[in-house]
C-alpha cells in the first residue's frame, strides 16, 4: 500500500524523447488507469515505476520515499506483463512461488509456508486444480490468472498491470475486469493499470489519466472525463463511437455547425460574433430519425452510409451536406424503433445541453480556463 | 495415375534419400563391421573369417584399454572446458549485444576465428607455440618467472595430453559459444524483466531462468562435442603423433596406426567399431538425458 508520486519524470534515449517531463500523483489504495494510444509513453512510465528502466531526470516517490535509484527488487512492486511472461519451464506452482523463493535466505519463508501461500492464492484465483501444469498447457485466461497470482503472492505495495487483458477474447476480458475489481476491493493495493482501451479505462479506474505523446491530457474520474473532456484529443479518444467534432460558427444565439443548427448553451461566455469553434457531439446525443416528419428545420438532412447495431443502440453514420454542398460525416443513434437502411434519407438533431465546445486553435475546452 | 496411400507415397519420395544415405553412410559401416570379423593382412596374403576373434583379442589388448582411457580423459577434459568457457563467452557476447556494442561484430569475428582455421593448421601453430627452444609459451613463462627453464610440453608424457586438450579447447570453444549464444538469444527478455520485478538477483536469474531454458542447447553442444572428441585424430596426431610412447594415443590414432601403418585391416576395423560403439553409447546417454529434461519441462 503506497501513495505514488511522480515528479517531472523524463526519459530520453540519445536525442530522442520517449517521455517528456511528467508529474502525477496516485493516491494510496487507488485503482489508477493510464490510458492512451500506442506509443504515448504509458508502458515506458510503467517500466520506470517498476524500476526496470532508469529515468533521465525526475523522481519517483513511494509514500514520500525516493525510490528512483532503487532496483526493482528493492521497490516491492509487482508487475503483470501484457504477454504474462510466465516462466515456461516451471509449473504453475513454481511460477507462483518464484517471488517467494528468490527472497534472500535470511528473510525467506520456509518451504511449507511458501507452499501454503501458493495454495491460498491459487484457491483465491481458482487455480487449485492447475498447480502442476505448465504455462503452455493453460488457456489464455488461466495464464492471466497465474500471472496475477505470481504478482499477488508477495503482497506488494504497488501493483502494476501492463495491458493485462489485451490478449483475451471479449467475453473473458469482461469477466477478468470484474475479477480485477473484486481483487482490488479485497486487497486494497495501490494499482496502476495501463491500457489503450478506453472502455477498460472507463470501467476500471477510480481515476484515470489520458496520455498522448507522453503528455498528460487530463486527469480525473472516468465520468468527469467523459462528461467534460479537457481538449480535442481526449474528446476524440474517450468514448465509443468517438465524439463527432465539427467546426462551427457562432451566431447571436445559435451555433451553426455545417448543416446543423444548434442552440447556444446557457452560461456560455460571451464571444465575438462569427468566431469559429469546434463543436463536439457524442453519438449517443445525436438522434437520427426518418426525414419526412415535420419540424425538420434546423436539423441536418443526410444520407445513411453505415449502420452498426450494438446491442441496445444502433449507431448510424450519416453523411450530411451543408448549404455550400460541403459533406460532413457524423455518427448518431437511431431513434428507438427506427432501423435505417443504407442510402436512406434521414434527419439528425441534437439536444443543446450536450454540446462540447472547443477552441480550434488551442484545442482546449471552451471556458476551461 | 498410381493409387498409393499417403504413407506409401511418403516412402517413395523419401526413397532417393534413403538410397543416398545407405550408400554414403551405412554401406561403409557395414563393410567395416564385416571386415572386423575377418583377419586380413594383405602383406602376408592372409584373409580369413575369424568371427569374434578380433574382438576377443581387443579385450585382452592393454594398448586398446590405454587408448580408451586416453580418449575418455581427453574427451572429459576438453568437452567440459569447452562447455564452461563457451558458456562464459556466450554470456559475454550476449551482454555486449544487448547494449549498443560497436565492437560486437569484431567480437564475433574474433571468437569464430579459431574454429575457422583447419585443425591441422592450428595444431601446427600450437606445436610451434609449445616448441621448447623457440616456442612463445616457454618464452613467456620464463620471462614472467613462472618456470625455471623451458618445458618440452609435447615430449613430456604428463604434459602432452594436456597440451592437446588446450589446443582443442582453443579451437572448438567458439563452436560451443555460438550455439549457446543462439540459445541465449531465444530466451525472451521479458522473462528477465519479470524475474527482476519478482525480486531475483543476477545469480538467481541465471540459475532459475537462463540455465534451465538453455538445457536443450547444452545437451546438443555436449553431444556434438563429445562425438568429435571421442573421434579426435588430427589435433593430437599433428601435435604428438600419439607419443611420447603411447601416452597420447587415442582410439582413432591407434586404429589409424593399426590399419594404415601395420596394415592389419581386420583388427583395425574392430578398433574402429569399438570407437563407433563408444560414441553411440555416449550419445544415447545424452539423448536419454535430453529426453528426460524435455519431458520434465513439456
Amino acid at each position: 500500500m503506497a501513495e505514488v508520486r511522480i515528479e517531472l519524470i523524463e526519459k530520453r534515449i540519445g536525442q530522442k524523447t520517449i517521455l517528456p517531463p511528467l508529474t502525477l500523483t496516485v493516491h494510496d489504495g487507488e485503482f489508477f488507469v493510464l490510458v492512451g494510444p500506442s506509443g504515448c509513453g504509458k508502458s515506458t512510465l510503467l517500466s520506470l515505476l517498476a524500476g526496470l528502466d532508469q529515468p533521465t531526470a525526475g523522481r519517483i516517490l513511494f509514500d514520500g520515499v525516493d525510490v528512483t535509484d532503487l532496483e526493482p527488487r528493492e521497490r516491492d512492486v509487482a508487475l503483470v506483463f501484457q504477454s504474462y511472461a510466465l516462466y515456461p519451464h516451471m509449473t504453475v506452482r513454481e511460477n507462483m512461488a518464484f517471488p517467494l523463493t528468490v527472497v534472500p535466505r535470511a528473510k525467506r519463508l520456509d518451504r511449507k509456508r511458501i507452499e501454503e501461500e501458493v495454495e491460498r492464492v491459487a484457491g483465491f484465483l481458482g487455480l487449485s486444480a492447475l498447480l502442476d501444469r505448465r504455462p503452455r498447457e493453460l488457456s489464455g485466461g488461466q495464464r492471466q490468472r497465474v500471472a496475477l497470482g505470481r504478482a499477488l503472492i508477495r503482497k506488494p505495495r504497488l501493483f502494476l498491470l501492463d495491458e493485462p487483458l489485451s490478449n483475451l477474447d471479449a467475453q473473458l476480458r469482461a469477466s477478468m475486469r470484474a475479477e480485477l475489481l473484486r481483487l482490488h476491493k479485497e486487497l486494497k493495493v495501490t494499482t496502476i493499470y495501463v491500457t489503450h482501451d478506453q472502455t477498460e479505462a472507463m470501467t476500471l479506474g477510480d481515476r484515470l489519466v489520458v496520455l498522448n505523446q507522453g503528455r498528460v491530457q487530463q486527469i480525473g474520474r472516468p465520468h468527469d472525463i467523459y462528461a467534460a473532456p479537457a481538449n480535442l484529443f481526449v474528446a476524440g479518444f474517450m468514448g465509443y463511437p468517438p465524439m463527432n467534432l465539427l467546426s462551427a460558427r457562432l451566431g447571436a444565439d445559435s451555433i451553426r455547425a455545417g448543416p446543423l443548427d444548434l442552440t447556444r448553451p446557457p452560461g456560455m461566455p460571451p464571444v465575438d460574433q462569427a468566431q469559429s469553434v469546434t463543436v463536439g457531439l457524442r453519438p449517443e446525443d445525436l438522434v437520427v430519425r426518418p426525414a419526412n416528419g415535420p419540424g425538420d428545420e434546423g436539423n441536418g438532412l443526410g444520407v445513411v452510409r453505415l449502420t452498426e447495431p450494438s446491442g441496445p443502440t444502433l449507431w448510424v453514420t450519416v453523411e450530411l451536406n451543408d448549404l455550400n454542398n460541403e459533406a460532413f460525416t457524423i455518427i448518431g443513434t437511431a431513434q428507438a424503433g427506427f432501423v435505417p437502411k443504407i442510402g436512406e434519407r434521414v434527419a439528425v438533431s441534437a439536444p443543446r445541453t450536450t454540446l462540447h465546445l472547443f477552441d480550434p486553435t488551442t484545442e482546449q475546452r471552451w471556458g476551461a480556463g | 495415375m498410381i493409387r498409393l496411400s499417403e504413407r506409401a507415397w511418403g516412402y517413395v519420395f523419401a526413397g532417393p534419400a534413403f538410397v543416398l544415405v545407405s550408400l554414403i553412410a551405412l554401406a561403409p559401416i557395414a563393410a567395416a563391421l564385416w571386415l572386423s570379423l575377418r583377419q586380413q593382412l594383405p602383406i602376408f596374403g592372409i584373409d580369413e573369417f575369424v568371427g569374434l576373434g578380433n574382438y576377443l583379442q581387443l579385450w585382452g589388448d592393454d594398448r586398446f584399454w590405454a587408448a580408451c582411457r586416453t580418449t575418455l580423459y581427453f574427451t572429459t577434459l576438453s568437452v567440459s572446458a569447452e562447455l564452461l568457457l563457451g558458456f562464459g563467452f556466450a554470456l559475454l557476447l550476449n551482454h555486449l549485444s544487448d547494449g549498443a556494442g560497436k565492437g560486437l561484430r569484431w567480437a564475433h569475428v574474433m571468437i569464430i576465428l579459431p574454429w575457422a582455421i583447419p585443425t591441422v593448421v592450428s595444431a601446427q601453430i600450437w606445436a610451434w607455440l609449445y616448441q621448447p627452444d623457440y616456442g612463445l609459451l616457454n618464452y613467456l613463462l620464463v620471462v614472467a618467472g613462472l618456470t625455471e627453464g623451458a618445458i618440452d610440453w609435447l615430449a613430456d608424457p604428463d604434459w602432452a595430453i594436456h597440451a592437446a586438450v588446450v589446443m582443442d579447447v582453443w579451437k572448438t570453444t567458439p563452436f560451443a559459444a555460438l550455439l549457446l549464444l543462439a540459445g541465449l538469444k531465444t530466451v525472451p527478455q521479458e522473462l528477465y524483466a519479470a524475474a527482476r520485478v519478482d525480486g531475483a538477483g543476477a545469480w538467481e536469474q541465471f540459475r532459475r531462468i537462463t540455465l534451465p531454458m538453455l538445457m536443450p542447447v547444452v545437451v546438443i553442444v555436449l553431444v556434438f562435442r563429445t562425438m568429435d572428441a571421442v573421434r579426435v585424430f588430427d589435433a593430437v596426431f599433428v601435435l604428438t603423433g600419439g607419443g611420447p610412447g603411447n601416452s597420447t594415443e587415442t582410439l582413432s590414432i591407434y586404429a589409424y596406426k593399426t590399419l594404415f601403418q601395420t596394415l592389419q585391416f581386420g583388427y583395425g576395423s574392430a578398433l574402429a567399431t569399438a570407437m563407433f560403439v563408444l560414441a553411440a553409447l555416449l550419445s544415447m546417454l545424452y539423448l536419454a538425458l535430453l529426453r528426460r529434461h524435455v519431458q520434465g519441462s513439456a
